[in-house]
């Protein structure tokens, strides 16, 4: 029922067309990863799914037209961690978690118990309890992604969009929130959708991955079949090793002409 | 759709889960700006250029209270009238148009998310000018169905400049970034000052009228004024206030925001339109007070907290206060003549917000 569907799905940036006539079908608690060279237009699939970019063609969530729904009505069904989330200083990490309670309130509407019980909850589950009263500005960029996830969760979206999440975090950290985010999934039963720029590790924790180059689909599957040194060579323009990793799926390594 | 987390995640209900870290306005703060009002209010009846003591004030006013009214005896008529028909609406409008101000300015600041924002950054000003001028120059003492005709035409000319900035936003880039409606503001701004500039030069005997209008005095009409500004302040005031959840999620940028199922759109619409009406109604009375709209709510930010949860309702009491003041000095310090409010507002705010700013953390706004 949180399964998601695209269909002939176009978007354009003025005149220049960014994705041409996508579909894709995402299956209800899959992890699908968006791979692609810079400007393949991995964000866009997320932002157009967001409903953040306009969109010709049909975005179906669990059945339903996106193009139908409210704002308020999407944003019950999906909750998107962006890139760079903006981390308004001065504001605490529970007022922020909390924001992420908005689609299910009425216009004017107010916060009640149940969703401080919520965040609260979720504070607790993130090991996040202790910041509740920290400034988002005394974070450090480990803290912040997990803030932000955290804010995430409290929609209770059963799609979670992910842009990049293990940007300008060290390797620790990558694992580390890419672990969260697949506890979570198997938890929650979310249905994650993630853009990736580091191989290995979309291969390590995806169910398929999805290649776009230039806007277009150009193949998806299991990380197997996707990451083979000839696809990244032709498409990357990159000399890579494709590395067994017994078990642990498959390293791309680079490797020097 | 909503029953994806298994109940297992869900706390049990009833459970006492403490959540820190939730702003709030303390009541501390919501007293002192109730205290700082109703002292602001006591000066301001107070002072002038007939001595009036504090049991006559109160005298005056229990005199007019349904039921206690006939009771109270030994107010000297001349003084009650002097109370009654100059200080208490003077004080009234001030703590109005004070109010209106700051939380104006508080509220633009929220959905431009743009701390230099100020309740004329849309043109209102420059409209309220010209409209004023336009008044003064070509119909002076003139009036519409008994009403002075400056306020109408000033209160005319804001709501045509922000609806004009409004209409360019709108066709230029779709009201889509704030930053298009803003760069909208400015460019009917500076169109509708060179047409201000231009009338105001060419008519030289009413430049003075025409100059201390725009810096900006509280007009002196009795009650008149009061019931004039009540309605549009009122609706502005409470529209604002029930926003207040709101402004603090915009906070979070204009992608972040949709993405948590808020129309960006129609709250920016909604709470420029509500700030518009109350400042263009207050400026029609008043003038373009400068500043007010900045300082006050920077300063509330930099002492009591970012949330407009506790911005807005502060702003409102401490904006009030601060007019009032600003006001009764304005009337005071070259007695019998009287000084543009804006000129005590900049000149008494400036080293006072500095002086906050050096003693806080400035990085916080």
């Amino acid at each position: 029922m949180s399964d998601v569907l695209l269909a002939g799905v176009s978007v354009s940036y003025g005149t220049k067309p960014v994705l041409r006539g996508l579909d894709l079908d995402v299956r209800s608690g899959e992890w699908l990863s968006l791979i692609g060279p810079n400007g393949a237009g991995k964000t866009t699939v997320l932002r157009a799914i967001a409903r953040l970019a306009r969109f010709e063609g049909d975005i179906r969530i669990g059945g339903r037209a996106l193009a139908g729904m409210g704002t308020r009505d999407v944003a019950r069904r999906v909750a998107m961690l962006l890139q760079e989330p903006q981390m308004p200083a001065g504001m605490t990490v529970s007022q922020y978690v909390l924001l992420g309670r908005s689609p299910h309130l009425g216009y004017l509407g107010k916060e009640s118990g149940k969703d401080r019980r919520i965040v609260a909850d979720i504070l607790r589950r993130l090991a996040l309890d202790e910041f509740a009263s920290r400034s988002l500005d005394q974070l450090s960029g480990g803290e912040r992604q997990r803030v932000a996830i955290a804010r995430a969760l409290a929609q209770r979206a059963p799609v979670l969009l992910i842009d990049e999440p293990t940007t300008s975090l060290d390797m620790g950290r990558q694992q580390a929130v890419l672990e969260l985010i697949d506890e979570l999934r198997a938890e929650q039963e979310l249905t994650v959708i993630a853009a990736m720029h580091e191989l290995t590790l979309a291969g390590q924790y995806s169910d398929r991955l999805a290649l776009l180059v230039q806007g277009a689909l150009v193949a998806v599957g299991p990380p197997d079949e996707i990451l083979t040194e000839s696809a990244i060579s032709d498409h990357y323009r990159a000399n890579v090793r494709i590395v067994d990793m017994n078990g642990s799926g498959h390293a791309v390594v680079p490797v020097r002409k | 759709m909503l029953g994806i987390f298994g109940p297992r995640a869900e706390p049990a209900a009833g459970a006492l889960i403490a959540l820190g870290g939730l702003p709030r306005l303390r009541w501390v703060w919501g007293a002192a700006g109730f205290a700082s009002l109703l002292i602001a209010a006591a000066v301001g009846a107070l002072v002038g250029p007939v001595h009036i003591g504090l049991g006559t004030v109160f005298a005056a006013l229990l005199s007019h209270v349904p039921w206690l009214g006939s009771s109270v005896s030994g107010v000297d008529p001349g003084q009650a009238t002097i109370l009654w028909s100059l200080r208490f609406p003077r004080v009234v409008l001030g703590a109005l148009v004070g109010g209106m101000l700051a939380t104006a300015g508080a509220a633009y600041q929220g959905v431009f998310r743009n701390p230099l924002a100020d309740p004329y950054l849309l043109g209102a000003a420059a409209g309220a000018n010209l409209g004023a001028t336009l008044a003064i120059a070509f119909a002076p003492g003139g009036s519409f169905i008994g009403v002075n005709l400056v306020p109408l035409a000033a209160f005319a000319g804001a709501g045509a400049a922000v609806a004009g900035a409004f209409a360019l936003g709108r066709t230029v880039t779709g009201l889509r970034t704030a930053t298009g409606l803003i760069l909208a503001g400015v460019a009917v701004a500076a169109f509708f000052n060179a047409i201000q500039t231009y009338v105001q030069q060419s008519q030289t005997n009413s430049l003075r009228q025409v100059y201390s209008w725009i810096l900006g005095r509280l007009v002196t009409a009795g009650w008149d004024g009061v019931l004039l500004v009540l309605p549009y302040v009122a609706l502005s005031l409470v529209v604002i206030y029930v926003h207040r959840r709101l402004l603090d999620a915009l906070s979070v940028g204009e992608d972040e925001v949709v993405t948590l199922g808020v129309s960006v759109r129609r709250v920016r619409l909604i709470v420029v339109i509500a700030a518009t009406l109350g400042t263009a109604a207050v400026v029609a009375v008043a003038g373009t007070i400068a500043f007010v709209g900045i300082i006050v709510p920077h300063t509330i930010r930099l002492l009591a907290g970012r949330s407009y949860r506790v911005v807005v309702p502060l702003s409102m009491l401490f904006g009030a206060a601060f007019i009032v003041l600003a006001d009764t000095a304005a009337r005071t310090v070259v007695s019998p003549g009287e000084l543009p409010i804006g000129v005590i507002t900049a000149f008494v705010g400036a080293p006072f917000f500095i002086a906050v700013m050096r003693s806080t953390r400035v990085a916080a706004l």
